[in-house]
């Protein structure tokens, strides 16, 4: 019997079924976004700590209560405002220019009724607990907002550019880990110009 | 001279598809490496509310908890109270501590100090729960939080 030449393995549905798989994976991806508001939270007091005393005019208070209403500083506001707001209450530098607190770089109107400077200002936020997270979470988003607004102001002005655009490169990786050490001590001076003072107290019952 | 004339044909050629199983490949390789199946099975309703002001979470130092409402399926079970769900199964306040250990023991231990942990909450959830859930974490001494949520912002709707 004379040998014939194994014939040649159609390959015209390979594109047919590679297509399938294709559609398959399509469609089951979910590209996976995780991002957030990121916090650290206060560790566990000790029994023999001091209460601090704040000076009222240091304190910013939003208080949102069980049907999600925003009352600031003993007034309604809507959550629209609250951003400049609180950009208002930290970049005011009220302390007097001969005073050792005052603050240099503040623009804000200088009022000794509000905060004396940024390293004093205190934001604090009191949550019912029937408030909904979808509220809690737009205020953080707002008070954070304030924070790198003025953030990104002075880091403009010192070194040219922006805090959240240098940061966010250093975390997505654009900017190398090895270049990013004299980045690093940058962003923590703004941090520091700046720092993130934000209390939450325990949230109160229903109706308290 | 004729020798070299083609005959032309009138018809348009048929387009070369002999590399068109390699462009889908190519393809298909891409999508079934980006692909990453879910690790929980969910358990409870999951719409997170939206925010701007955000930072990238790092995967391989996470351990996540969800909390909301049972979903559909299960509400006839579970009622439609909010509820904490860690890994496959519902968790109660109490118990969140026992979990979280156990699911931080699975990172690589060099980065079982800086966990971090994702809290995955429905927006309609109250915030009683939430800071319920936070009060056991300073317990546990896991400081560092990050809420996740999805990109956007809730005042310019």
């Amino acid at each position: 019997m004379a040998r014939r030449a194994t014939p040649e393995v159609n390959a015209g549905s390979m594109a047919d079924i590679a297509f399938l798989l294709l559609i398959f994976f399509l469609v089951t991806t979910t590209i996976e976004k995780d991002k957030g508001i990121a916090r650290q939270l206060p560790p566990m007091e000790e029994q023999d700590q001091e209460d601090v005393i704040i000076k009222q005019k240091n304190l910013f208070i939003v208080n949102v209560n069980k049907s999600d209403q925003l009352l600031v500083e003993e007034e309604l506001m809507e959550v629209k405002n609250l951003r400049q707001a609180a950009i208002d209450f930290l970049d005011n530098g009220g302390a007097p220019s001969s005073s050792p607190l005052y603050c240099n770089y503040c623009k804000g109107k200088r009022d000794p009724g509000s905060s004396d400077n940024p390293d004093k200002a205190v934001i604090s936020v009191q949550n019912d607990r029937l408030t909904s997270y979808k509220m809690y979470i737009t205020v953080q988003n707002e008070l954070v907002a304030a924070y790198n607004y003025l953030r990104d102001r002075e880091s403009q002005r010192l070194y040219g550019w922006k805090f959240t655009e240098v940061k966010k490169a250093i975390d997505e990786g654009s900017i190398k880990p090895a270049d990013a050490d004299p980045y690093q001590e940058k962003l923590e001076n703004i941090q520091k110009l700046f720092p993130l003072k934000l209390s939450e107290a325990q949230p109160k019952k229903q109706g308290q | 001279m004729s020798k070299f004339t083609k005959k032309k044909s009138s018809e348009v050629p048929a387009v070369n598809t002999a590399s068109l199983p390699d462009i889908v490949f190519m393809l298909l390789f891409f999508f079934m490496v980006v692909t990453v199946l879910r690790e929980d099975n969910l358990l409870v309703q999951n719409i997170l509310p939206k925010a701007d002001q955000v930072e990238k979470l790092q995967k391989d130092r996470a351990v996540y908890i969800y909390a909301g409402k049972p979903s559909q399926r299960y509400q006839e079970k579970y009622g439609s109270e909010g509820k904490i769900q860690i890994g496959d199964k519902y968790t109660d306040v109490t118990n969140i501590k026992f979990a979280l250990t156990e699911l931080r023991a699975k990172l690589r231990p060099e980065l079982q100090d800086k966990v971090m942990v994702a809290l995955k909450v429905d927006e309609k959830t109250n915030t009683g729960l939430v800071s319920d859930i936070k009060q056991e974490l300073r317990e546990l001494n896991m400081l560092k939080i990050i809420y996740i949520t999805t990109p956007g912002n809730e005042t310019q709707n």
